[in-house]
């Protein structure tokens, strides 16, 4: 295999571009608004204290965003794991297409000298 | 309050132990899922304390104690059946959450109160009968659908807010550091209850009139919250209790705001009789009691 090209594509496909591949995963169907029972999803991310950021903890169910972050601080913080909540509609997130890892994502692998340990130190420089 | 001992606490597992160096500080395999307890005042550390004698409630406060640990028991029963109903699993949560809050508050206050009769919270909790329960009738009504539970949930949480933040003054410490631990708790409680009742009321056509149908059959027994007698009279000169006829105005104006912003009108019903706190209850707490109290009746001293 060659250091650089992308194994989920015949080397031959590389200089035509898809352009119909979708970098983005589709949008999610609209909610269906007849259905006044359906709470909307969110994605929640909780800090665990200062200093640290937010990290996604997991998904619920909430009318709105205010009852989102009671809903959160109930299901996501009940043994003490966080200071802080944020929630967003989980179909407010775009998210990159899991069918497009190889164009995505293979690219960086094999390019060392995109390391700063790629390099060697300079002679007579000091505190590097 | 002292320092808990742990190594002297029986029951569940303390969960300190083990993570104790997993600090809050920012490491870098920091989870949010990660597990520390932090450190609160636990029902365990009132019964260590009644059981090596640093704290003993007078005859008057361990009653006063009963009252306010039973109130506290029997709503946790109450709401403990919401458990798998609740209309989302969310809320399932959130009530399970407000019903274990509940019962840390009636294990503390009933442990406390235990230690002036020689006995456990659950000698209290699981061997009194019916007419030995000091609860306000509030308390024992039944969950009704989900806008009564809310109304209910409305109305104690807001009493209970209004008594606990004035009992951190209490002369006595350990009344004063159970309420101190709890107020924070029924805080959240209120603002719960509040978020569903401007819901509710402000949601569709029959969601309010759920939510006006519920306050109906919960008001009659707000009244009773609010009275005084020879006990919290005695307490209250003490200086350990708060008249409970003290905590109206404060009540009345802010559960006032929400039913403005609610566009709902504070129910005109008739109060109903009382006597709870005399250990006069209605039809609904003896199933109550029977449920709760038939594993440990069955087989007294069992542990699990």
């Amino acid at each position: 295999m060659s250091p650089h090209g992308n194994p989920e594509e015949p080397a031959s496909a590389a200089a035509e571009i898809k352009r119909e591949a979708p970098k983005a995963s589709p949008a999610p169907a609209p909610e269906n608004h007849h259905d006044r029972n359906a709470w909307g999803l969110w994605e929640v991310f909780v800090r665990s204290s200062r200093g640290l950021s937010h990290v996604h903890a997991g998904s619920l169910h909430a009318p709105d965003a205010a009852m989102a972050l009671r809903n959160a601080r109930d299901l996501y913080t009940r043994r003490n794991e966080g200071v802080s909540i944020w929630v967003v509609p989980a179909d407010a997130i775009a998210s990159s297409d899991p069918d497009a890892k190889g164009s995505f994502f293979e690219s960086p692998q094999g390019k060392d000298y995109r390391h700063a340990t790629y390099y060697t130190k300079s002679e007579g420089v000091k505190h590097l | 309050m002292s320092t808990p001992e742990t190594q002297e606490i029986t029951g569940h597992g303390d969960i300190s132990v083990g993570v104790a160096g997993a600090g809050a500080s920012g490491d870098g395999s920091a989870s949010a899922t990660r597990i520390t307890p932090g450190n609160a005042l636990r029902p365990e550390d009132i019964a260590l304390e009644v059981r090596t004698g640093l704290a003993r409630p007078t005859e008057d406060v361990a009653e006063y104690a009963l009252r306010l640990g039973d109130d506290a028991l029997i709503l946790a029963q109450r709401l403990g059946h919401w458990i798998s109903r609740a209309p989302e699993l969310e809320e399932d949560v959130a009530l399970g959450n407000i019903a274990l809050d509940q019962l840390g508050h009636a294990r503390s206050f009933l442990s406390y109160a235990a230690g002036a009769w020689d006995k456990t919270e659950d000698d209290l909790a699981y061997f009194r009968r019916e007419h030995e329960f000091r609860s306000a009738h509030l308390f024992e009504q039944p969950n009704g659908d989900f806008a009564v539970t809310i109304a209910r949930q409305f109305v104690v949480s807001y009493y209970q807010f209004e008594l606990y933040r004035r009992l951190t003054q209490s002369t006595d410490a350990t009344l004063a550091a159970i309420a101190a631990k709890a107020v924070k708790e029924v805080d959240y409680h209120r603002d719960h209850s509040t978020q569903w009742v401007l819901r509710l009321a402000g949601g569709t056509d029959e969601s309010r009139r759920r939510m006006i149908h519920g306050f109906k059959l919960i008001w009659p027994y707000v009244g009773e919250l609010f009275v005084d007698d020879e006990l919290t009279t005695r307490l209250t000169q003490a200086g350990a209790a708060v008249e409970p006829s003290s905590l109206r105005a404060d009540f009345d104006r802010l559960t006032g705001e929400v039913f403005q912003e609610a566009e709902l009108e504070v129910p005109d019903v008739p109060a109903a009789p009382g006597g709870g706190r005399r250990g006069q209850h209605s039809e609904h707490l003896g199933y109550v009691l029977a449920e709760m109290q038939v594993l440990a009746r069955e087989h007294p001293g069992a542990s699990w």
